[in-house]
């Protein structure tokens, strides 16, 4: 009779719930690892670290329906906007920070990965990547801002207003002395494949046709030694 | 704090009131050992006067502590005459199909130590006199505040709480539920609250007292038969209230309008409609609530400090398991969300299962107890997750190996 009990089913989480990025982005989490998930959502990936890697820490959601989801799943999570930063943290807080496709989305990126790498000794940034052959394409014929099943917001009211390519975050690392310990992009996006060897398939990517061809990435980085 | 500010209907929710609900009492530390409070002092016999609702299921494991602030009561839902035009100060909140959930859950509200509706307080009768104790009871804090409800329920025999909830004050109990008793606490609600006041906050409370003991009629505590300080708690309350709402919503409400005429008085009379409101809302107070509790509790929150260094910090928080879900809202300036996310920074920095949420609302302070649909969706969320998850852990450990 109340609104109020559509709560999530405690179950554990399986991989195969998880969005590809998602799924390589865990891979990257050590075991037992303190986390920090920046624009954490509905906490899928933060709940399945919990549960399978073990993991500590807790998410960060500006939305009330993401929050509302969060804590039906049991997750410690902060009602809060990352771009106001991390200055509750102090340096080294966690072993990784976690901002899977949120860059695009902050008013003040480089503030924002300056301070992850400030709380978090490591950190894993996924975006999508502007310079995907489909975008490009796009652009190109229709001469209008393109939009993908990813990106499928007009230009006015898109929360997206930081775009940028694979090429275009090297350059930032490189211009914020960042190491990059690791950068898979991802051959495919659209839906869950549920079949491991699909899933495994999209990971096999030359990284120096990715640019085009990728329309995920996911960055592992460190900051860079002086 | 304000649970005499009325309460609009449950709008858009299928909820019920909980109906027809009744104060109970019971003495303890009647015999054997007093209680030993936190100044050193030790108290015997105790009355607390509490309310019930809901059921309990056969574990006592759906039983959730409700925390009433400065000037609550037991009476937290529900009414207690069919008449009644006013219901218990959280209604909104607790009853069937409501975020506390009385289908789901067995809700008990008692009245603070210290307070002037059922439970002992400077107002009770002191056995040792046969008079009110008045300012011979002993100074009394947010711990001394657990303690007595931490004995209430082992006396009814509730071993551990699903969750302790509770707003401002009440904030202030639950949290000090999770730091001393960490084995009976799954989760505690901590909302517009504060993990110790302010010098502002203080202030506040200071000229209150300095309201009260100033009445002539105060006579040292001693009026529980004359006159009472009537006008000194009326001001008390009315300068209180008036920081439990913003200063748009006062506004909103009231704006310049004048008070049943249509031109300034030009005399020292009541010309605007919010001095008239807040006369009210102070006459009404100063003649239902005890002066002396109002000293004592205010007091009581002024000592609260959980975590005055870090040594003590890390040590009080080593223990606690439950998870704690901080609350404020966003007009708020008695208690406002930077005092909040100073609790939480403090519980996260200890690396505890926190999470804070801000809400929207006009009403300031007062908005943990008017109806709210997010905020109501979050409380019931929280808990019914934590039930939940009891409910698994007893399903798995039941099952034969």
């Amino acid at each position: 009779m109340t609104q109020y009990h559509d709560i999530a089913p405690i179950h554990a989480t399986d991989a195969s719930d998880l969005r590809i990025d998602q799924e390589i982005i865990a891979s990257l989490v050590a075991d037992g690892a303190r986390v920090l998930d920046l624009g954490c959502g509905d906490g899928l990936l933060l709940e399945y670290l919990i549960n399978n890697k073990n993991a500590r820490g807790f998410g960060v959601e500006i939305s009330t329906q993401g929050m509302h989801a969060c804590i039906a799943r049991g997750l410690p999570v902060y009602h809060g906007d990352i771009d106001q930063g991390l200055s509750d943290h102090t340096d080294g807080t966690f072993d990784y920070v976690i901002l899977s496709q949120t860059l695009q989305a902050v008013r003040r990126p480089r503030f924002v990965i300056h301070e992850m790498l400030r709380v978090g000794k490591k950190i894993i940034v996924s975006f999508p990547n502007f310079g995907h052959w489909n975008i490009r394409t796009q652009l190109l014929i229709s001469g209008r801002m393109p939009k993908t099943p990813m990106l499928p917001y007009e230009w006015f009211d898109t929360p997206n207003i930081r775009m940028c390519s694979i090429l275009d975050f090297q350059d930032l690392c490189r211009q914020m002395e960042i190491n990059i310990i690791k950068q898979i992009p991802l051959a495919a996006w659209g839906g869950l494949p549920r079949s491991p060897l699909k899933r495994h398939l999209v990971r096999i990517l030359p990284r120096t046709i990715s640019n085009l061809l990728a329309p995920v990435a996911v960055f592992l980085l460190e900051k860079g030694k002086k | 704090m304000d649970h005499t500010s009325s309460h609009r209907p449950d709008s858009g929710q299928s909820a019920q009131s909980i109906g027809l609900v009744t104060t109970q009492t019971v003495t303890l530390f009647e015999q054997g050992d007093p209680l030993k409070l936190d100044s050193g002092a030790t108290l015997q016999p105790i009355t607390v006067a509490y309310e019930t609702y809901g059921t309990p299921n056969d574990t006592l494991s759906n039983v959730i502590l409700i925390c009433h602030a400065l000037s609550g009561n037991a009476h937290a839902a529900g009414h207690h005459h069919p008449n009644d035009t006013k219901t218990g100060w959280w209604d909104s909140y607790i009853g069937p199909g409501k975020p506390f959930d009385t289908n789901r859950f067995f809700i008990l509200c008692s009245n603070n130590l210290g307070g002037c509706d059922g439970t002992s307080g400077p107002s009770s009768i002191d056995p040792k006199t046969n008079k009110p104790y008045a300012l011979n009871f002993p100074l009394i804090t947010i711990g001394d505040i657990a303690r007595l409800q931490k004995a209430l329920l082992d006396h009814l025999g509730i071993k551990k709480v699903l969750a302790v909830a509770g707003g401002s004050m009440g904030g202030m109990i639950a949290l000090q539920w999770a730091l001393d008793y960490p084995e009976s606490v799954g989760g505690a609600l901590i909302i517009a609250s504060t993990p110790r006041l302010s010098a502002q906050n203080i202030a506040f409370n200071a000229v209150a007292r300095q309201a009260i003991t100033q009445d002539p009629d105060f006579n040292n505590g001693d009026y529980y038969h004359g006159p009472k300080p009537e006008r000194g708690l009326s001001v008390a309350r009315m300068m209180a209230h008036i920081t439990y709402l913003s200063e748009k919503g006062l506004h909103e409400k009231f704006g310049r309008r004048l008070q049943n005429r249509e031109q300034f008085s030009f005399a020292l009379e009541t010309d605007f409609a919010v001095e008239s409101y807040l006369k009210y809302q102070g006459s009404t107070f100063g003649k239902k609530f005890d002066a002396n509790t109002y000293l004592y509790i205010t007091k009581s929150m002024d000592y609260f400090d959980p975590f005055p260094d870090p040594e003590t910090t890390a040590q009080r928080l080593q223990k606690v398991h439950a998870r704690l879900f901080v609350m404020s809202f966003d007009t708020d300036w008695r208690f406002d969300s930077s005092r909040s996310k100073e609790l939480v920074r403090i519980l996260n920095l200890h690396q505890k299962n926190v999470s804070y949420q801000e809400f929207h609302s006009p009403h300031g302070h007062d908005s943990f107890l008017l109806p709210d649909l997010e905020y109501s969706r979050s409380i019931a969320t929280f808990i019914n997750r934590l039930y939940d998850e009891e409910l698994h852990r007893r399903h798995h450990k039941d099952r034969p190996a």
